[in-house]
């Protein structure tokens, strides 16, 4: 039973702003349809008694002081970027933002 | 911008078919010195994209650790508007894809913020109260800073590409959701005011934000939908961002119960949608409809782990709380023998906590007043700047204050003191002497002084001679003038009429 069928993978492809084509989509859907089926098993072997779980280890707070760092310089931060301009990344118009 | 108008109807129409409900969102950015995830300063102002560190740029294989103040001053937020603390809470992963994010993510919480179910008080001018329940407050990251450009001048319409400065992105934010707010009626634009201040207010009392909204510490949006008067059914709301100004807030509030009100009566539906509030216009326009890009599919952060709170941890933070605004002004207007119009003036002037120091610096509450909101008002006016940015101490206050009741000086003797001290000519008492200030208190000069007025205006004298004492005041007048002002007056009308043998 796929539990992800072409119409999600193309809901996730917009929210994604990625550019599929009808034969992805499809090859897609297939893929990830085995993964999820993959890892659905393991609510076979938890019971009911067992809640959802996030995060393997049990840890809780792990906190940092409030001290500044160190960080990048301007040069560093805009060294991987496709494009800069005025110190700043430089990215194309997209509208539906907020 | 488009110069289409909405048909809007007049408040009054609005209000005598329609009750509105309000919801809000406030932004608060914490004043930690550094970001919610990540050991970069949290500045304003600085060279774009030098506040940042591998973990604020989402390059690969970076781990975001939790600033433990940021934690706390969440913490108070919650306990300050009376909020339960969560045991435990975690963060999420609010997946969009746009570039004032570079990881494509915010981090955020969703379905266990750290602060729930709390409710405050919020005094409007006349001193009714409205309970406005608190959903929850939540922790997360603000983001990074886009730039338009091209096109039609910094909007995003017409726009052939934007920059982006990442020193915002990771700056932690605590964000504060209300539970809708009904029955304000036509005071709803009144109260939205008032609710953004009063969390302004708190949040800068509690020092955990600079709470300068001109600079986006406290941001608002503001949800806004209408009912037929009598239904209980809450109607489609529309969600204006982009409000951050106190102003601005009641102006939108306004604007937007009038537009809903006209669509409602013309028999559409309201679309919900978000609004872009311009001030330049007053009115809001359509931004995106909700859609299925609303899907953000929220995911526990695996990177970061739970918090966890105890009552001790919780207990400590409450103990460090201040006393909240309200309560302080309630006290202060009582210990001061204020009028509520006098109290109010003293709190819109900005001056509250400059009289507070001056009555503990040991003068009179009307007389802290008198200085406040007289003289030095009218300088930080003159100078444009607030009154508390003048220099002026209590303890100098307290000075001059002396030197006025001693008789050494008068009230308008008193201000050229001050010029002088603000003139960094010393003490007061030095600049009385160095100016040669001090009150005529010798009747010698006075009589001289009364003598040439009288000798000036003989017609006068001769009135008070024949009895209309009321004609002294000219004489008076020509004293003070001769003496600069430095007489006592009260002293100069008893010589004048001694001197002219007549009963005061």
């Amino acid at each position: 039973m796929a539990e992800i069928n072409r119409e999600d993978v193309a809901h996730l492809a917009r929210l994604a702003h990625i550019d599929m084509s009808s034969e992805e989509l499809d090859r897609m859907a297939g893929e990830l349809a085995v993964i999820v089926d993959s890892i659905k098993s393991v609510s076979e072997v938890a019971g009911d008694d067992v809640p959802a779980t996030s995060h393997p280890i049990p840890l809780s707070n792990v906190y940092r002081d409030d001290v500044v760092g160190e960080t990048l310089s301007n040069e560093e931060a805009l060294a991987g970027a496709p494009d800069n301009a005025d110190g700043r990344f430089r990215v194309p118009a997209i509208l539906d933002g907020e | 911008m488009t110069a289409v108008h909405d048909e809007v109807l007049s408040f009054d129409e609005a209000m005598e078919k329609y009750d509105p409900a309000l919801g809000f969102e406030v932004h608060v950015e914490l004043n930690t010195k550094t970001k919610m995830f990540s050991s970069a300063p949290n500045g304003f102002g600085d060279t774009p994209n030098t506040n940042i560190t591998p973990v604020d740029l989402g390059l690969p294989g970076v781990l975001p650790v939790v600033n433990r103040v940021a934690v706390e001053s969440s913490i108070k937020i919650g306990l300050a508007l009376g909020c339960k603390i969560a045991e435990r809470s975690h963060f999420a992963r609010k997946n969009y894809f746009y570039p004032d994010t570079p990881k494509n993510f915010q981090t955020s919480q969703y379905d266990e913020p750290i602060a729930y179910d709390g409710a405050i008080d919020i005094e409007l001018a006349d001193g009714t109260v409205f309970t406005v329940e608190i959903e929850r407050a939540h922790m997360e990251e603000d983001a990074g800073k886009l730039t338009h450009m091209g096109g039609a001048t910094g909007r995003i319409q017409g726009a052939e590409f934007s920059l982006v400065d990442y020193n915002r992105a990771g700056v932690p934010l605590v964000e504060i959701v209300t539970k809708p707010i009904l029955g304000a009626g036509r005071r709803a634009p009144e109260l939205a005011k008032a609710y953004v201040a009063a969390i302004r207010e708190i949040v800068k009392n509690l020092g955990v934000s600079d709470a300068r909204m001109e600079r986006g510490n406290v941001r608002c949006d503001a949800n806004v939908s209408l009912m037929p008067k009598g239904s209980t059914t809450l109607g489609t709301r529309t969600e204006t961002k982009n409000v951050n100004s106190l102003r601005s807030v009641e102006h939108a509030v306004t604007y937007e119960i009038q537009r809903h009100a006209a669509v409602l009566d013309s028999g559409a539906a309201i679309v919900q949608e978000t609004r872009h509030w311009h001030e330049d216009t007053r009115s809001t326009t359509a931004g995106r409809p909700k859609s299925d890009a609303d899907d953000y599919r929220y995911f526990p952060e695996p990177d970061l782990v739970p918090v966890v709170t105890n009552d001790a941890w919780i207990e400590k933070l409450r103990s460090e709380l201040p006393e909240p605004p309200a309560e302080r002004r309630k006290r202060l207007q009582a210990d001061w023998g204020y009028s509520d119009a006098e109290f109010r003036d003293v709190v819109n002037a900005g001056v509250m906590s400059s009289v507070e120091d001056t009555v503990a610096a040991g003068v009179s509450p009307a007389v802290a007043r008198k200085w406040w909101m007289g003289e030095i008002s009218r300088r930080a006016k003159i100078a444009d700047v607030e009154p508390a940015e003048l220099g002026v101490t209590p303890e100098l206050i307290v000075e001059l204050n002396a030197l006025i009741e001693s008789g050494k000086i008068n009230d308008k003797l008193s201000r050229e003191v001050l010029d002088g001290v603000l003139a960094g000519e010393g003490t007061p008492a030095q600049v009385v002497e160095a100016r040669g200030l001090a009150v005529v208190s010798d009747d010698g000069p006075l009589l001289e002084a009364i003598d040439g007025a009288l000798a000036a205006q003989p017609d006068v004298a001769e009135k008070i001679r024949g009895g209309k004492v009321q004609a002294v005041g000219a004489i008076v007048g020509g004293v003070m003038k001769a003496t600069r002002g430095q007489a006592d007056a009260g002293r100069v009308r008893e010589l004048i009429l001694q001197r002219l043998g007549v009963e005061g």
